[in-house]
């Protein structure tokens, strides 16, 4: 794979944006296409509000069809295009390109049908997350996978980011959710892929598509599965006076053969920020705190809360809170649910890292953040989805003092480098994006790239779809080092991050 | 450091690419009758073996590709966890290779997931003996495409699998298999009906007249569903899946069709046998009908028809004219001189 085309390059000729408006508006209603810059604006970033970009226009087609041809357009005059969901993402993904379309799908927003007996719901891509769980309920299914932000993060962005969420320790991700996508290729080819079935014949294009991050194809339809809604959930709330001893605790209870619906860890720095801001009763002494979730039948959920209880004790609890009803599971839930906001209350700006690692180095792996924090004189929360090594150090900061933008952004890169270096990786759930692009660079080989960008030529042979994002171009990795990427803040400081 | 059967196989895959020859990658053979065609030289990775890395409360094992899959169990059982998927083994000396290479799953996979679902990372040899690791050995990882869960499924025809990462599971305390005597459409009912309750439902499987459903979890968990479903407790409940996930169970040796459709679709009426599994959304079909009235019935049923076993070089499957060219464009994109498993999936790559 010796020849590499560089994907993130700007087209060679500007494009010229009175006849692709020509073009784009005799396939859409003069209502779905933007091109004014006042009407652009709105768009020009998503959840990472420091990389901004006004496109030259944005579509937001009504049907699969006018999505094919905006594509097919788009194609035809070599276009870039970004597709966009709700806009929630945390890695830039859905950052528009200088000189391309950013294809917002928030118009197809409709559940297309629910088959409460096959346990499946068909939708379209701008449906909320959920809006899914919500029309199924009265048939007492849900759809498990639940990212912080599903109040607001559309399932065809879960699907571009393979999402994750407190639950997918025992729920899985998106791609486990998932049975059949209608999707619209670059050149306006539309595919079916997978079945109502589990699975389909040939390669597994699901896994392939999902958390392709808007490069490969553009979602139109997702089928996903439904689960019967658990009767019964409960918390229990565990202190520890280390963080190693609480990282034991969740070793334990996964060797004892427990999965439970959530296990949830935070640090003192975390833990503090929280109490102060949602009095949610946490132990304030505490150098960590475990929340640990069980559901099922209640008798499934009385002999794990026993067992997990017990492990905790075992592990050297100082403290275990059962919660006695759903309003007081909810409450040991808000403090955890409000830790990023509680952080940004602290200071003006957070930046918030996404690593997984293997849960056995944790307590290396929050020695090392912790020495980096004082190297870098900024102070870092750590908030942890313990069962699945899912870690999301906070890095505080004041963009408006000094240097700390700049610190933080480094900071932040180190604790990726951390990552790798215990053998994780740089981006768990919230996906790579423009955020991470550089430190694909470290995490993988120029082979292993040569292969993702070799992929990437077999569904878009010239690159249109989301150039520059997720997948670097060895020329951008030989170049990494001497650059300086903006980092920054979130544009969404109020939606739950967890 | 390189290690020399790695090295040996990377470069009889360079030699392959440079002179464009075929080959095969085997692993137990044990699965050589599914999918199309064997072409080529065989490449043999069974040699390649060894659990590299296994901890309990990191729910992750690491072996090379070699590794028997009864030794992956065994270890697995060591530390009272499972491969969730339930994979087949078709034989004695199935590898973790194979197991990953054919995608295929066993009586647990609508409750827990597919061979794929526990594909976490892998480390390949590509079309060009390029060693290239993708995944990792954590279970959440959204860093770069998915080409480990690609390679599941793929038979063998994306490249040489050396080492699979797997997420793994803790085995159940307690399980019990409840039969009751119920007619196709009667189970095909009460599979879907029971799957929308929060019930600990582990398996379930129509053959010959009777419904088998397995239920896993805590004892009192299991003691409390059995009592509320009914039904008669079988006896070697365990031995009455590993007949179904292993083929030996009648309705599943012979020349065999495997349709997967959505669960609720009502008997089909093909005439010859047929057990039905994965809440129905698993039929399998010994007949003689003609191939085209198969495929067609389960396009109409919302999924598709894979002959599984006894085609005689008949085509196995149908993709759509679209699908079947981003096949050939990925295949091409991994194996650039086309030398793994030529047919071994379509006859047209």
């Amino acid at each position: 794979m010796g020849k590499v085309e560089l994907l993130d390059a700007p087209p060679a000729a500007l494009v010229d944006k009175a006849e692709l408006v020509r073009r784009l508006s005799a396939v859409l209603p003069r209502e779905c296409l933007l091109h004014e810059h006042e009407d652009l604006t709105p768009y020009e970033c998503d959840g990472l509000s420091a990389h901004c970009q006004v496109p030259l226009a944005v579509a937001l087609p009504e049907d699969e069809e006018q999505v094919r041809r905006v594509l097919r357009i788009c194609f035809e005059a070599r276009v870039p295009v970004v597709a966009r969901g709700a806009g929630t993402g945390l890695s830039g993904g859905a950052m528009p390109h200088g000189q391309g379309v950013t294809l917002a799908l928030s118009k197809l927003q409709r559940i297309l049908e629910v088959d409460p007996v096959a346990r499946t719901a068909r939708v379209q891509p701008g449906v909320r997350n959920l809006a899914i769980s919500e029309a199924v309920a009265i048939h007492g299914l849900y759809y498990a996978p639940d990212p912080s932000s599903q109040i607001a993060c559309s399932i065809g962005g879960n699907v571009a980011e393979n999402s994750g969420g407190v639950h997918c320790l025992k729920y899985g991700l998106t791609v486990h959710n998932l049975l059949k996508l209608r999707v619209v290729t670059i050149e306006g080819e539309v595919l079916e892929i997978g079945s109502e079935g589990l699975d389909a014949p040939g390669y597994d294009l699901m896994a392939l598509i999902t958390g392709s991050e808007g490069l490969l194809a553009v979602v139109t339809e997702v089928t996903v599965k439904l689960l019967p809604k658990p009767v019964r959930a409960q918390v229990a709330l565990a202190a520890f006076d280390s963080v190693v001893k609480a990282g034991e605790a969740v070793a334990n209870i996964i060797a004892a053969g427990c999965i439970p619906a959530g296990l949830e860890m935070m640090d003192k720095l975390a833990i503090q920020a929280v109490e102060q801001f949602v009095h949610a009763g946490y132990p304030l002494d505490a150098e960590a705190m475990l929340l640990c979730e069980c559901d099922g039948t209640d008798e499934e959920v009385v002999a794990e809360i026993q067992r997990v209880s017990e492990v905790m004790r075992a592990s050297g609890a100082t403290e275990i809170r059962l919660s006695r009803d759903d309003a007081e599971r909810l409450k040991f839930w808000s403090g955890r649910k409000a830790a990023f906001p509680a952080v940004g209350r602290i200071l003006p700006d957070y930046y918030c890292m996404d690593g997984t690692i293997p849960k056995k180095r944790l307590g290396e792996v929050l020695a090392g953040i912790a020495a980096l924090s004082k190297e870098f004189g900024l102070s870092c929360p750590n908030v942890f989805h313990a069962g699945d090594g899912n870690l999301h150090p906070l890095i505080m900061f004041d963009a408006n003092e000094g240097d700390q933008a700049q610190r933080a952004e480094a900071f932040g890169a180190r604790i990726l480098e951390l990552c790798i270096d215990v053998g994780g990786t740089i981006t768990g759930e919230h996906g790579v994006g423009i955020e991470k692009i550089n430190q694909m660079c470290v995490q993988f080989r120029p082979n292993e790239l040569a292969a993702f960008l070799a992929i990437k030529r077999a569904l878009d042979e010239h690159g249109l779809l989301n150039p520059g994002k997720a997948v670097p171009t060895l020329r951008r990795c030989a170049e990494f080092g001497a650059m300086h990427v903006q980092r920054g803040k979130e544009k969404f400081p109020d939606l739950p991050r967890f | 450091m390189i290690d020399p059967i790695v090295s040996e196989l990377a470069e009889r895959v360079r030699k392959a690419a440079t002179e464009k020859r075929a080959l095969r990658i085997r692993g137990g053979g044990n699965k050589d009758f599914c999918a199309y065609k064997l072409e080529g030289e065989p490449l043999d990775v069974a040699g390649y073996r060894g659990v590299v890395d296994y901890e309990p409360s990191e729910l992750v094992l690491t072996a090379r590709a070699g590794t028997p899959l009864a030794e992956i169990e065994e270890t697995l059982a060591k530390g009272g966890q499972m491969l969730a998927c339930e994979p087949p083994h078709f034989g004695p000396s199935a590898t973790l290779g194979g197991c990953v290479a054919a995608g295929l799953s066993g009586p647990r996979r609508p409750f827990a997931g597919s061979v794929r679902d526990f594909v976490l990372g892998t480390r390949v040899l590509n079309g060009e003996g390029e060693e290239l690791r993708f995944g990792g050995q954590v279970m959440k990882n959204v860093a770069g495409f998915d080409v480990s869960r690609l390679m599941a499924g793929s038979f063998g025809t994306l490249g040489v699998i050396l080492e699979v990462s797997l997420k793994v599971l803790p085995a159940p305390e307690e399980e019990v298999t409840l039969r009751f005597q119920v007619d196709e459409a009667k189970a095909i009912e009460t599979m879907n009906r029971w799957a929308g309750q929060p019930l600990p439902v582990s398996a379930t499987c129509h053959a010959d007249g009777a419904l088998s459903v397995r239920l896993s979890g805590s004892q009192l968990g299991v003691d409390a569903a059995r009592a509320r479903l009914g039904g008669e407790t079988v006896l070697d409940g365990p031995a009455f899946w590993r007949a179904v996930r292993e083929q030996t169970l009648d309705g599943l040796r012979g020349p065999l069709w495997r349709l997967s459709v959505k669960p609720t679709t009502p008997p089909l009426g093909f005439p010859g046998t047929q057990v039905i599994e994965w809440n129905g959304s698993l039929r399998w079909i010994g007949t003689d009908a003609p191939a085209e009235q198969v495929f067609q019935a389960a396009r109409k049923a919302g999924g598709h028809a894979t002959r599984f076993r006894g085609g005689n070089g008949a085509p196995i499957m149908r993709l759509d004219a679209g699908v079947l060219g981003l096949h050939q464009r990925l295949k091409a994109a991994l194996d650039p001189n086309g030398i793994f498993g030529r047919h071994r999936l379509h006859p047209d790559f």
